[in-house]
């Protein structure tokens, strides 16, 4: 379904400000799959994410997806393929555009765009119909800018507009990352929903442990641009929040080793 | 009245050049100043092929079908190139200065000979009302001006609804999420560099329209005609908000027209009272200058209020 041999990514190469952020990824994630992704800040999670959405060109490796080696596609034509819910809840939506807008540009996703009228009453039937379920009382204000709504509001929006129509893949960025507790739980509560629902093959970055342990079939912990741990199957079933903890102190261990080695070999040679 | 009859017309006629800064400046959020050559252009092409004989209609059309191009150029400069919106439209508007004058051949073609709208609006004018001055609410005002009015009017009437169809199109919707929120669209699949292009090409299409039926009613088309007409048409756009708002896409087009022609119409009262037509550039700076810094200055105030 998704394959990822071997990506790299170096920002800025040759400068001082030089990151090596993704430094040789490899995924295999087959269809139904729901991967949950961790790390701490800058062991490139949101790049690994960015990279199969193709906002950056990859340096080297291959991504594949569904059945196309998407590696050299502009991110508009992976667009076809994938849906995406960003962490900032301004960034998934047209702010100044209505929400029945927003849905009908969803509505295109991937697709040609000519010189139909947007809001055909088809969409407006199904929109309303789509959007009551969210049961948070926006079916009645579908004529509103989007900008108006809260960034929960705005986040379970989005959501269903990235999988309006049923996308080859889920990428979520953190997306209850910017949310307050209450907000986020209820997106989260339609992030399950809608993936059951779709039968969506899903890649999910947080923060959060708690929905670490919660979501998903499998999980990996990434560090300093590379997987550092892979949870499948029965193990990441048995995952605790205290396991992942105690992964993280030890990434955090090794880390220090590293610098204090460094530093141990500075003094002896130089 | 002449002279309101006049300044209504020009105002509609300029509508046409508010509308397009609107969909650069207001959906785009570029100043792009190849509107000055672009309203040139289409005012040359225009022009040159009235003299030849070509029938009004089409040598307006082909004034739009200039403006299209130089706004492709623009936009292709800016998506393809990476160069600075401001300075693509400067680039350009100087090279446009040069193909203007090709295009004409000298730096003022008047438009003597040959069919053109007014001409069009005098026979009208005499057909339907039978002598060349007519009663208007006590005025005698000439025939021919007020078809003018009329038919400029109704063009005005027809373009604002293609716009509005447009922009609620399939297409016209991800155009205006392209200026946006471009990372959600593309997110969507839309090549957003290729939107700004068609974008910029229509905006400056509709300035060359209004360029080229500005050029058949003041019966000339000159070199200079575009300097300063960026100007002009943000003014437009920014009294057409003050006036209407911009909560709708409807409110938006209406108050471009409705800026464009109440600006003119300040403009020639302005005139009327002996404003120098010579400082009329520095007054339209000065009050665009007015207008963007003012809701600035008013917000300080409040703040400092309240604190």
């Amino acid at each position: 379904m998704l394959t990822l041999s071997d990506i790299r990514k170096t920002f800025n190469p040759g400068t001082v400000n030089e990151v090596r952020a993704l430094r040789g990824v490899s995924l295999e994630l087959p269809e139904g799959s729901f991967l949950v992704i961790l790390g701490g800040n800058g062991s490139g999670k949101s790049t690994l994410l960015n990279a199969i959405a193709g906002t950056f060109k990859v340096d080297s490796g291959e991504i594949d997806l569904a059945g196309n080696r998407v590696t050299r596609w502009p991110e508009h034509r992976r667009a076809a393929l994938i849906g995406r819910v960003f962490q900032n809840p301004f960034t998934g939506t047209a702010p100044s555009m209505s929400i029945a807008e927003n849905f009908a540009l969803a509505a295109r996703r991937g697709r040609p765009r000519g010189p139909g009228w947007a809001l055909s009453a088809k969409l407006m039937n199904e929109l309303r119909d789509r959007v009551s379920q969210l049961k948070m009382g926006l079916e009645d204000r579908l004529e509103n800018a989007i900008g108006s709504l809260s960034g929960g509001q705005r986040q379970a929006l989005t959501l269903l507009m990235a999988t309006w129509i049923r996308p080859a893949l889920l990428l979520l960025d953190e997306h209850t990352a910017a949310l307050d507790p209450k907000s986020a739980d209820q997106v989260i509560r339609v992030t399950e929903e809608v993936i059951k629902r779709h039968k969506l093959t899903t890649l999910m970055v947080t923060h959060s442990m708690q929905q670490a342990v919660n979501l998903g079939d499998r999980a990996i912990m990434m560090h300093q641009g590379s997987v550092a741990y892979r949870f499948e199957g029965a193990e990441k079933q048995r995952l605790t929040v205290n396991d992942l903890l105690a992964r993280f102190e030890d990434l955090r261990r090794r880390e220090m080793l590293d610098e204090t080695a460094a530093v141990f070999l500075k003094n002896a040679y130089i | 009245m002449t002279l309101l009859l006049g300044a209504l017309t020009i105002g509609l006629i300029l509508s046409l050049l508010a509308l397009g800064i609107y969909i650069s400046y207001r959906v785009f959020d570029i100043a792009d100043i190849t509107v000055d050559g672009s309203i040139t252009l289409g005012a040359a092409i225009c022009a040159v092929l009235i003299v030849k004989g070509v029938h009004p209609l089409l040598a307006t059309l082909a004034g739009f079908a200039g403006g299209l191009a130089a706004g492709t150029v623009t936009g292709i400069l800016q998506a393809k190139f990476k160069i600075n919106a401001l300075l693509a439209g400067i680039l350009v508007m100087t090279g446009l200065y040069s193909v203007n004058l090709h295009v004409m051949g000298k730096s003022n073609v008047p438009l003597l000979s040959g069919e053109s709208f007014i001409t069009l609006a005098e026979r009208a004018g005499q057909r339907w009302f039978g002598r060349p001055e007519v009663n208007l609410l006590g005025w005698l005002v000439s025939a021919r001006d007020l078809v003018t009015l009329l038919a400029v009017l109704l063009m005005i009437v027809l373009a604002c609804l293609a716009l509005y169809w447009f922009f609620r199109t399939e297409l016209g919707t991800a155009m205006r999420a392209a200026g946006d929120n471009p990372q959600m669209i593309r997110a969507l699949g839309v090549n957003v560099e290729r939107y700004r292009i068609m974008g910029l090409a229509l905006a400056n299409g509709l300035v060359a329209l209004s360029g080229a039926l500005l050029a058949q009613y003041q019966g000339f088309a000159d070199a200079q005609m575009g300097i300063g007409m960026v100007v002009w048409g943000l003014a437009s756009v920014i009294i057409g908000e003050s006036l209407t708002g911009s909560r709708s896409l409807g409110l938006a087009i209406y108050g471009a027209v409705a800026g464009s022609v109440l600006f003119r119409l300040l403009v020639a009262i302005a005139l009327r009272w002996g404003l120098n037509p010579n400082d009329l550039k520095l007054v339209t700076a000065l009050f665009v200058f007015a207008a963007l810094v003012l809701p600035q200055m008013l917000q300080r105030r409040r703040q400092a209020a309240l604190a």
